[in-house]
């Protein structure tokens, strides 16, 4: 425990505290470039890209295994599996726009073939006599343990200055996002936008090859971003909330990753990632699962509540079991379906509410479209009272509502 | 029958008992969309041997209406039936035809094979479609005017082209009841006038017609009975009583211009 | 006399064959209802699955192995659904966020636990071992008809082939539902085609012969079979039929091509190691697809024709 909450606090060493950091920093622009690339609907798009990695990386390594000797130098691999990644986006986008398949399947297509190539190259490198076995294996399924320094330097620095970009270009992504064409008027390049946002995308996956690994980097882009749908419908918001479960994931995966041989990292951060995600659809106030349920609930009282008085007030039959449950149990209705003195009051007041939400939606359909819960629920819980007593000026003293009234 | 225990009244009545005859009984329908509701306690029956236009403003929930009484939207509350019986009795009376922007027209197949599609209860389970559920298919085609593409493949047709074929599908269905959604939506005027002319005949045999309109300025010339919906029942019954300016301003609002109303009222 | 290619190469390639084909049939479908991710997801939740399994009895058996597997990926799908309707959010990302997971739990498993002794690795299960699926008693072609020879072919053959068996008895028993459900599911909803219960069929028929064709060839394969030879045969056909004909057509041709290239392509150019069969066989499908989506005669699709 003690250990735990040393590499906790960045007191277990140098090394393990700029790993962490490093690790910290691409989860947080992870987070925050899968918000977008989620709010554009291609969250799966990383799953191309991380994949394609593989071949470049392999081919980087046996060039510089054949050059120097050794294929291991970080910032090689990384351009070598930047070109791969940006050459499979390259033909999803192609198969997307040039042929009749749809986006699912040219991403399936690519990331299995781009992998299926990388697979083939590495069992070239087994062969080599150059290439030690450990050469590649832990981008893989990430590993940070016996990182060098330099290397953790190269993604944290690569990890924070692509945040960097990202903070910049947060004004022209979250316009595309929210409505590409609507951007356009605007006067905004939706493809060269697009093209900055795939890039960025692809950079933090190439960053976070050697922590999260290949297979694994795609939950660092996606998870977050999906909890943080939960707590706000606010793009803006939206990127902040997932670059922080990102950071505190990616965090708390390299410290307890150092702990022990066994842990590896990339699996770590993405339980963790998960963890903090199952939190949020359980327990967000706005869209969580237990606040949906009993939300839900509610409403589909409300529903047969207001159906069935309304019915009552119009002497119509009432055929829905559950309405007549409802109506029994608010004392509006006795046992044999008779309206009781109460049931017929409130029957009365619900079908004034009712000429009250006609009218207002004929004069404001906009607004009274716009309203939640539309003609659920009361609409003097809608609209202040003066407006109320306007629309009851407007229905007439003389007109029929008043006249059931007890 | 027995009647179903869900469908009793308060005072012992049956939905079905009430509308024995009705091709599409509707009493108490809510549908929502999350916390929307897009439709609030409709009533509405439909005459037997109608030709029924469903109209109102865009998202008054037309569409809505027709897919939660046949079951492809849930239901918040409310009941249906169809001929007297539960939906789920009485479907193969039914044949529905769906908006045609809802299904991807590079699928994989030819005019005729969407065409036998509407013969899936005959073909039977296990069996494949024979000689005689195709010539059955292309004399639907030829009701359409579509028989010289039956095997097109349906990705090279026209948008009015394509709306033919959903008919020619719902014509092999051999219904009672005819549920079309948007029908007249982006086609051109000659497709129009066929599809018209077969609804018109269909209707002659004594078969109802349920379609989904947007079209005012048609609307007495092509339908016997109206529905007029905003979130609720405006008004239903005769075209000649119920599609009045008034019903109209109070389904439409400010979005329809008066002039267009006198229009319709005068035409 | 032993000839090799009946005992070293034969079975690798039936194997691979029957692989190939039985998922590049259901594959058809989930290219035409854009769920070929489907098949990624699922290929990837095997892996939690077989750890588990070998965690609960302590053997690589391949029952228990399968049915961890196909359990596994019914937790998946069933997750997937739940979080798409509860979170309101896009399949992919609710795949996304599944599968991941459970392949990070497989990962942390497994080296938690203790598999030295055993062949149980992250490497293995991406890539699979179709080279090492030999037969040993197969020394020459007169071996088919000996049954002793018989009886001591891998029993990866036999499985694959009764799971090929079956995506051809479920494609033909569900036909119309499979392809009335895929075209137009509000229709097939109200002519009672069970367009709900007929995904949810296809889905476990997909599972079933990805956790199969995992078990001998590796997931990658597995997924490019789901894809690949579906999405080329599409640039060929305008019709459903001849199109999984098409599909089953290049997946043989991607196994046998990938098996004989990985095989023996590096001696060809002066290389004396073999490279992964499983990696081959998907470039292959691949070079395949590229091929398709650059002179396939239906490549386009029908409406950009017409715009």
């Amino acid at each position: 425990m003690n250990g735990f909450l040393q590499a906790l606090l960045l007191q277990a060493g140098y090394n393990t505290a700029l790993v962490t950091v490093g690790a910290a920093i691409l989860g947080a622009s992870a987070g925050a470039i899968g918000s977008f690339v989620l709010l554009r609907k291609r969250a799966l798009v990383s799953d191309a890209i991380s994949h394609a990695t593989l071949p470049g990386l392999a081919l980087a390594f046996i060039i510089m295994a054949g050059l120097s000797g050794d294929g291991r130098w970080l910032p090689g691999l990384m351009i070598g599996a930047g070109i791969s990644a940006g050459l499979g986006l390259l033909v999803v986008d192609w198969l997307t726009a040039r042929t009749r398949l749809a986006e699912d399947a040219a991403i399936g297509a690519v990331l299995s073939v781009f992998f299926g190539a990388g697979v083939v190259l590495m069992t070239v490198i087994q062969t080599l006599q150059t290439g030690r076995q450990a050469g590649l294996s832990g981008y893989l399924l990430g590993s940070t343990a016996g990182m060098l320094r330099s290397e953790a330097q190269i993604i944290a620095i690569a990890a924070a200055v692509t945040g960097l970009a990202i903070f910049l270009l947060r004004r022209p992504f979250t316009l595309v996002c929210f409505d590409a064409e609507y951007a356009a008027v605007r006067g905004i390049n939706v493809r060269a936008t697009d093209l900055a946002m795939m890039g960025l995308l692809m950079a933090v996956t190439v960053i976070g090859l050697k922590v999260a690994g290949l297979v694994l980097i795609v939950a660092l882009t996606i998870i977050p971003p999906v909890a943080a749908r939960f707590w706000t419908d606010r793009p803006g918001r939206m990127v902040v909330i997932a670059a922080m479960i990102g950071a505190v994931a990616a965090w708390l995966g390299a410290v307890v990753s150092s702990l022990d041989r066994g842990l590896p990292t990339g699996s770590l951060i993405v339980l963790f990632s998960f963890a903090l995600f199952v939190v949020s659809m359980l327990l967000s106030p706005r869209r969580g699962l237990l606040a949906g349920i009993a939300h839900r609930l509610r409403f589909q009282g409300l529903v047969h509540e207001r159906q069935g008085l309304i019915a009552l007030a119009r002497a119509e039959p009432i055929y829905d079991s559950q309405t007549l449950r409802r109506l029994k149990a608010r004392g509006w209705i006795r046992p044999d379906g008779v309206a009781t003195l109460k049931g017929r009051a409130a029957a009365a007041a619900a079908q004034r509410d009712e000429a009250r939400w006609s009218l207002y939606r004929n004069l404001h359909p906009e607004a009274a479209a716009g309203s939640p819960s539309q003609g659920i629920r009361p609409l003097a819980e809608v609209l202040p009272p003066d407006l109320i007593a306007d629309l009851d000026r407007r229905l007439g003293a003389g007109s029929d509502f008043h006249e059931v009234r007890i | 029958m027995k009647p179903m225990p869900e469908l009793v009244a308060q005072d012992g009545r049956t939905l079905a008992a009430d509308h024995p005859e009705s091709p599409l009984a509707i009493a108490g329908m809510t549908v929502s969309y999350g916390d929307k509701p897009v439709l609030f306690s409709v009533d509405f029956v439909t005459p037997p041997g109608a030709m029924l236009a469903v109209i109102g403003p865009n998202g008054a929930g037309k569409s809505t209406l027709i897919k939660a009484a046949l079951g492809i939207v849930p239901r918040v509350s409310g009941k249906v039936t169809v001929f007297g019986a539960p939906w789920r009795d009485a479907r193969h009376r039914i044949a529905y035809v769906p908006q045609r922007a809802s299904v991807d027209w590079d699928f994989p197949a030819t005019v005729l094979d969407v065409v036998l599609m509407g013969q899936y209860r005959e073909i039977g389970f296990l069996r494949f479609a024979g000689a005689r559920h195709r010539s059955r298919a292309m004399e639907c085609l030829e009701r359409v005017g579509m028989q010289g593409f039956a095997h097109r493949q349906i990705g090279q047709l026209s948008g009015g082209q394509q709306q033919r074929v959903f008919l020619a599908r719902a014509l092999a269905q051999q219904a009672d009841l005819y549920v079309m959604d948007e029908p007249f939506a982006g086609v051109d005027a000659a497709t129009e006038r066929a599809i018209i002319a077969v609804l018109k005949d269909l209707n002659a045999q004594g078969k109802t017609i349920i379609c989904v309109h947007h079209d005012l300025a048609t609307v007495q010339d092509y339908f016997s009975h109206v529905l007029i919906l905003n979130l609720r029942k405006i008004a239903d019954g005769p075209v000649s009583a119920t599609f009045t300016p008034e019903n109209l301003q109070s389904a439409y609002g400010g979005r329809l211009a008066v002039a267009q109303i006198d229009r319709i009222a005068v035409g | 006399m032993t000839n090799t290619f009946v005992q070293l190469s034969l079975t690798p390639i039936l194997i691979g064959v029957l692989a190939c084909c039985a998922c590049a049939l259901p594959g058809n479908f989930l290219v035409l209802r854009r769920q070929s991710l489907i098949g990624d997801a699922i290929s990837h939740v095997a892996l939690p699955g077989i750890v588990v399994a070998f965690l609960l009895t302590g053997t690589l058996a391949a029952g228990p192995m399968l049915i961890g597997a196909a359990g596994a990926a019914i937790v998946a799908v069933g997750l997937i659904e739940l979080i798409r309707r509860l979170g309101n959010i896009e399949p992919g990302a609710a795949m996304g966020v599944v599968f991941t997971t459970l392949f990070a739990a497989g990962v942390l498993l497994l080296e938690q636990s203790d598999t030295s002794k055993v062949h149980l690795d992250v490497e293995h299960a991406l890539y699979g071992n179709l080279e090492s699926l030999i037969w040993l008693r197969g020394t020459s072609w007169a071996a088919l008809t000996d049954p002793v020879a018989l009886a001591a072919l891998p029993p990866q053959l036999g499985r694959l082939a009764l799971v090929l068996l079956a995506m051809v008895a479920f494609t033909v028993v569900f036909w119309k539902e499979l392809v009335i459900g895929t075209f137009d599911a509000g229709f097939a909803a109200s002519i009672g085609a069970r367009p709900g219960p007929t995904g949810f069929g296809l889905v476990v028929m997909v599972a079933v012969a990805a956790v199969a064709a995992f078990d001998a060839v590796g997931s990658i394969i597995v997924i490019a079979m789901f894809i690949c030879p579906p999405a080329s045969a599409r640039m060929m056909t305008d019709r459903i039929g001849p199109q999984i004909g098409w599909s089953l057509g290049f997946a043989t041709l991607a196994a046998v091509l990938g098996y004989v290239l990985a095989g023996y392509g590096p001696l060809w150019l002066g290389g004396r190691n073999s490279v992964s069969a499983a990696g081959m066989i998907a470039t292959v499908s691949g070079v395949v697809l590229g091929l398709a989506a650059l002179w396939g005669p239906r490549r386009r699709g029908a409406h950009r024709l017409a715009a």
